[in-house]
């Protein structure tokens, strides 16, 4: 599966001359649109979704392993925006997705069971929260920044830890309780309900997200990324950017901790800690960064390995998905939608050509 | 009501002592090398992992907190070469990411070795009795970590104010490159400096392991700790940790007293606020002021 999904990216980006394969194409002058589809036909993007349908109907027992893809997929995404593209290197993002699944859970027990009611208000919380914090620590950068994120998400653990009367504490939240969406489609046992609904949520950010990349809007975060300073002084409001896009990437992770809320109907205090944190980077640094498609390869192989090597041991995944990370980082740094140009050069120097494109 | 507030202070500073040994190699690391080393708490684990094993079988306690400093010091200056090397020249995201994985595969190694579940170090007996302090008897331990501790910073300080190394490494804290200009040979006090770190935390993750206790979540769990007493002192500034550590250390000693239910999210919310008025710490090194 995962073969067939990293090919059809990775061809179009070894066109690119070295050093720009993971920057999106410039928009055109009339402007970006959704009908730019970028270095991707349509088919290509077709791919991933097919996959993604195919697997509804041929994989009923791993359902619920396939709608957990889909939330992490989402959860990585979202970070994808505010770190790939806008380079806001954060170990924060579990604060949001925590908060998300939080909030659903504690709005389905104490409000109203109406899931995409409840979904709307923990969006709601986790970009405000995203916009409040945001706008707090995002003039910092390097380790401040990174410490700020960490002191977030340890206040909001220990927090939780406390109310107990709120959160449950360290026993999680019990007694999630949802309608069916809509009032048609009830969220049953097999778990067909809780995939669908994440699938369409999961395309509706990803058109978001999409539009966002494209957009002059993404394109300044790409120059933000690369040269702060310089895109000050060109006029771009930085701050401004920047917290735009960590209050949308908030939300889109609060997203996925609602699906998450809402497919198990259970939230465990463990969602806000720096191994929440750690597990969507890895997934995101796994697939590759700016390319949108890496969280959906990233998070595809992380559940894929760890539900494998789960099975040998139960802390084999651990030590996998670490070697993994370390391997990365030293000799793959695009992640592995890099692997087929990495070969493609390693196999170019190997028959002494000069190590370039196609 | 005065040996009530002496008690407490006791349990401060002996806490304060544990994170200013265990912390003060990761302040070496980040101020030195700018790098940021989420697995620092890795190398505290292995040592008290190692002590562990030594004296469940019937090892003597010193011997054995020699051996949980020297192995994480060797297998720190191996990463160093090897790992941590190729880290310097690239970005925040690359250490975070790398040295996560550190943790990942070191957490897995002992889930896998020594099981889930905590793991004791036996200290003997005469540490584990309490003893009389004139107005009251007091846990031996605490007051061997507050030895130890004070023992460490001593010699540190000595070493770090007082000898050509200790120059040397100061200079290179404050300008790398000036340092490298005239002649210092850099990659070498780096690694030395990284081994002396490691072993210091393996021996703090040894001694400490009484407080803050042993299990395969250990490095992930405390990192974040050995960070806030790191940057809330000043990257690279040895004072500054030592500060930050002995305050930390008896301000959540205190507010587990005093405010049992808000305790933990305060101290990060006072980390929080200070690093947002003090992005530099407390007392940061000549050359980030």
């Amino acid at each position: 599966m995962s073969a067939s999904e990293t090919s059809p990216a990775a061809a179009p980006a070894s066109k690119l001359p070295e050093g720009f394969t993971a920057v999106p194409p410039a928009p055109g002058r009339d402007g970006p649109g959704l009908a730019t589809l970028g270095r991707l036909s349509l088919v290509g993007h077709a791919v991933p979704w097919a996959i993604a349908i195919a697997f509804f109907f041929m994989a009923e027992g791993y359902l619920s392993m396939g709608t957990q893809i889909l939330i992490w997929i989402l959860f990585a995404l979202s970070l994808d925006l505010a770190l790939g593209y806008a380079g806001i290197v954060t170990l924060g993002h579990a604060a949001f997705f925590g908060l998300g699944a939080y909030a659903a859970g504690i709005f389905s027990i104490h409000v109203s069971s109406d899931p995409i009611l409840g979904h709307l208000v923990a969006i709601g919380v986790a970009a405000l929260f995203g916009l409040i914090s945001g706008a707090l620590i995002l003039h910092t950068t390097g380790v401040t920044f990174l410490m700020l994120t960490l002191a977030i998400v340890s206040i909001l653990f220990e927090y939780g830890n406390q109310a107990r009367s709120l959160t449950g504490g360290d026993d999680g939240l019990q007694g999630i309780k949802i309608d069916p969406i809509f009032g048609l489609f009830e969220f049953n046992i097999f778990g067909q309900t809780a995939y669908v609904y994440a699938l369409v949520v999961l395309f509706l950010w990803f058109l978001v997200a999409w539009r966002v990349v494209h957009s002059p809007f993404g394109r300044s975060l790409d120059g933000i990324r690369q040269n702060a300073r310089r895109m000050r002084a060109i006029g771009t409001p930085v701050w401004w950017r920047l917290l735009a896009v960590y209050t949308l990437s908030a939300a889109m992770a609060g997203s996925a901790g609602a699906l998450s809320a809402h497919a198990t109907r259970f939230v465990g205090l463990s969602v806000l800690t720096l191994l929440t944190s750690g597990i969507v980077t890895v997934m995101l640094i796994l697939g590759g960064t700016r390319r949108l498609y890496g969280a959906f390869v990233g998070a595809t192989i992380y559940f894929v390995v760890q539900d494998y090597t789960a099975k040998l041991s139960p802390y084999f995944w651990e030590f996998v998905v670490g070697g993994m990370l370390i391997a990365t980082v030293l000799f793959l740094e695009g992640g592995l939608m890099d692997l087929g140009r990495v070969a493609r050069k390693g196999w170019a120097r190997l028959r002494g050509h000069r190590a370039e494109g196609p | 009501m005065l040996s009530f507030t002496a008690t407490l202070l006791l349990d401060g500073i002996s806490y304060g002592m544990i994170l200013f040994i265990i912390s003060v190699g990761l302040t070496i690391t980040m101020g030195l090398m700018r790098v940021v080393n989420l697995a620092h708490g890795s190398f505290a684990m292995i040592g008290g992992y190692v002590a562990g094993y030594c004296t469940q079988r019937g090892m003597n306690f010193y011997a054995a907190l020699a051996f949980a400093a020297i192995i994480p010091g060797i297998l720190g200056g191996l990463a160093e070469v090897t790992l941590y090397r190729p880290l310097y020249r690239k970005g925040e995201l690359s250490q975070v990411l790398l040295t996560i994985g550190i943790v990942f595969v070191t957490t897995a190694a002992v889930s896998e070795i020594f099981g889930a579940f905590p793991y004791p170090v036996q200290f003997p007996d005469y540490l584990v009795r309490p003893v009389d302090i004139g107005f009251r008897t007091y846990p031996a331990y605490r007051l061997f970590l507050i030895g130890v501790g004070a023992a460490i910073a001593l010699v540190l300080w000595l070493v770090i104010e007082n000898s050509v190394y200790g120059a040397k490494l100061r200079a290179a804290v404050d300008n790398p490159r000036m340092a490298r200009a005239v002649g210092m040979n850099v990659n070498l006090l780096f690694t030395g400096t990284f081994v002396v770190g490691c072993a210091l935390a393996g021996l703090g993750g040894a001694v400490g392991a009484g407080i803050m206790s042993l299990e395969p979540s250990y490095a992930l769990k405390y990192v974040v700790l050995f960070l806030v007493v790191v940057i809330v002192g000043g990257e690279g500034s040895f004072k500054g940790s030592f500060v930050a550590a002995m305050a930390l250390g008896i301000i959540d000693t205190l507010g587990k007293y005093f405010f049992t239910q808000a305790a933990p999210y305060l101290l990060y919310a006072a980390v929080f606020v200070l690093l947002l008025w003090r992005p530099q710490g407390l007392l940061p090194p000549k050359s980030a002021t």
